[in-house]
């Protein structure tokens, strides 16, 4: 039985909304509603990427819709945020496509590159023409990138790219991969580079048998003795900085994201909750551990959204901090997770069949957990922010 | 072409309606949205203007929250709005808020005025009928398709059974909209944000109060039905318990 999704807003949290940040949110609902949820539970299950969706979303401006020019949107970065918990009210993995092409590959492009180099991908990515995919990850190099192996070496005007890459969502459908790696003659500072996924050397390879995600694209990149020109190189990038950087945009809307998955399992446990029957011929709803389950929901969305609607206002006046943006990141994550396994749990057994999206959206936020900091990660983050002290 | 596209702001479809305190319209703490029939109205009329050029010019009549209607279609296009914004505009009936589109427009010259087939709520298809009468205008309703002719226009309207008339019209003339006669388009990002520049002229009611009269038309009550559910105990022999079932199915239930 599909419950058809009919929003969540119990603090009247519209009216903290503009107009236009309410059209921006309805207009991606329903894109959601009439394009991905009728084909989501068969794309999971099969483990497909829809790709025909990449066009229809470029051509609505979702990608990099908070950059100016280059046929980008300049959207806020609340409205940026609405559309990010749209798409993962759909599904984490559709939301981790568009997050990875505008936060991870549009954004260092627009705020490392140079001028040539945003010409040739950012109007093309926006549209959807070309993809992109973010290399930093690695196998022995997750939570401390800093540990990276791969180098890149100058020979004449040609940098040479040497290792493997791990986790890399769009991988194997990127035209373009932003890697970062130790630059030899730099004493092995980080920097960035534009790898074109064509170029001999490179290779991406599907990772299988994943649990979680299974709607996207997630790699594993190799690199052997790539050579790229060194005007390749993001010119603005100095250090592993500006690979966090580019984290933080996307941690940004993965918090917005975190509310829209919240959504989804608390709405379908809800509608559940009233139709489904047990003891009494009374639907479950009824029952006081039920309500205490969905109680506890609403209230952590309730405060999520007011978390990450706080968060964003702060970065629309560049003032949010990379630790105010790990408070959202952790906590709406966190608590997605949480509001997943009590919809699943509400659910009986029902809770573990595609029929509904409850246990979709769990397995996926297993992933939206670990990546992009961790939450133990973010955990150190606070901490090092109120104590001073570095617990890393 | 310049095009007038009539829309409506209406409860969303599933929205849980309760009667209001008046007992004769719902209570307005609930979720809206474009009147269907209206959007595919407006995209019949962005269609018309990406082939013929012109202009495309939305109206809706309502509180403040109509205005929401006016900026999605100004983002999927529309190039201007006009927005007769009062709590008054909520319970005209269809001659009156006619009339008062009728006022709102007198310095405009439209080539035509669509509107959707009929509101979700009120459901009396007669606005846009009412008001090609306002005008002097010819108009015709349920279209389907639009074409466009020397002099005028032809239009395909949907009949019942399937049956289809093809009319030939001259311009300016009042058209209303069949629902699903085309592929909606979705408001683009960049559409909502250029829509910010686009002019929305307000007007009150008091600006086109001298144009309407007393409703026509009122609703008197309005209630939720109630659910009843009655037992009866046919008895006597089977054959006769038989033929006092089928007398009931057919004359009381009438299913037979």
């Amino acid at each position: 039985m599909a419950l058809k999704f009919r929003g969540v807003d119990f603090i009247d949290f519209d009216s903290l909304l503009s107009e236009d940040e309410i059209l921006v949110r309805d207009n991606t609902r329903k894109f959601v509603e009439e394009n991905v949820i009728p084909g989501i539970e068969q794309w999971n299950r099969d483990g497909k990427f829809p790709r025909e969706l990449i066009r229809p979303m470029g051509e609505l401006g979702f990608y990099g819709a908070n950059l100016k020019g280059y046929g980008c949107a300049e959207m806020s970065n609340v409205e940026y945020g609405l559309v990010m918990q749209e798409l993962e009210r759909g599904d984490s993995g559709l939301r981790s496509f568009v997050s990875v092409q505008s936060a991870l590959v549009m954004y260092p492009i627009y705020a490392f590159g140079s001028d040539a180099q945003k010409d040739q991908w950012l109007q093309a990515m926006a549209k959807g023409e070309k993809l992109g995919c973010f290399g930093l990850t690695e196998p022995d190099a997750g939570s401390n990138p800093g540990a990276m192996r791969t180098r890149a070496r100058k020979d004449g005007n040609e940098y040479v790219l040497n290792g493997e890459k791990m986790w890399i969502t769009s991988g194997s459908i990127a035209d373009v991969a932003v890697i970062w790696a130790k630059v030899d003659d730099e004493r092995g500072n980080v920097r960035g580079f534009l790898v074109e996924t064509d170029r001999p050397g490179f290779k991406a390879a599907d990772i299988h048998g994943k649990w979680s995600l299974r709607a996207s694209v997630t790699s594993s990149l190799s690199l052997q003795d790539v050579r790229i020109p060194a005007s390749n190189i993001l010119p603005k990038t100095e250090g592993l900085k500006n690979a966090l950087m580019c984290l933080n945009q996307a941690r940004y809307g993965i918090a917005w994201g975190g509310v829209g998955a919240a959504m989804a399992v608390y709405d379908c446990a809800l509608q559940y909750a009233q139709f489904r029957k047990q003891f009494r011929d009374q639907p479950i709803a009824s029952h006081q551990m039920v309500q205490e389950k969905l109680v506890w929901m609403i209230n952590e969305i309730s405060k999520a959204q007011l978390l990450v609607l706080h968060v964003g206002r702060l970065k629309d006046k560049n003032r949010a901090a990379h630790y105010h943006i790990s408070m959202a990141k952790r906590n709406n994550v966190g608590i997605a997770l949480e509001c997943a396994r009590m919809a699943r749990d509400i659910l009986g057994a029902n809770g573990i069949a595609d029929e509904y999206p409850v246990f979709r959206h769990m397995a996926n936020l297993e992933s939206v957990k670990t990546y992009e900091g961790t939450n133990d990660v973010h955990t150190l983050i606070i901490g090092q922010q109120i104590t001073g002290i570095d617990a890393f | 072409m310049k095009i007038l596209v009539c829309m409506k702001q209406v409860p969303q479809k599933d929205a849980p309606l309760k009667l209001n305190e008046s007992g004769r319209w719902i209570r307005e703490d609930i979720s809206y949205e474009v009147n269907e029939p209206d959007a595919y109205a407006l995209e019949e009329a962005l269609r018309q203007k990406e082939k013929h050029g012109g202009e495309v010019v939305v109206i809706t009549a309502g509180p403040g929250r109509a205005q929401q209607v006016l900026r999605e279609a100004l983002a999927k296009g529309a190039d201007r709005a006009i927005h007769l914004e009062g709590d008054e505009f909520v319970g005209l009936d269809p001659v009156n808020t006619a009339k008062a589109i009728q006022a709102a427009i007198k310095d405009d010259a439209f080539d035509l005025i669509f509107t959707g087939l009929q509101s979700d709520d009120y459901g009396f298809a007669q606005t846009g009928v009412i008001l090609s009468e306002l005008l002097n205008w010819p108009h015709a309703t349920i279209i389907m398709q639009i074409e466009k002719k020397d002099g005028g226009i032809r239009v395909k309207r949907e009949l019942e059974s399937g049956d289809f008339q093809f009319v030939e019209m001259p311009l300016p003339a009042v058209l209303t909209i069949q629902s699903g006669i085309n592929k909606l388009r979705y408001a683009t990002l960049i559409g909502i944000k250029q829509a910010k520049n686009k002019p929305l002229q307000k007007k009150a009611f008091a600006d086109v109060q001298s144009a309407i009269g007393p409703n026509l038309q009122q609703i008197q009550r309005l209630y939720i039905p109630q659910k009843t559910k009655k037992t009866e105990l046919l008895e006597g022999t089977s054959t006769e318990v038989a033929k006092k079932l089928v007398e009931k199915l057919r004359n009381d239930v009438r299913v037979l």
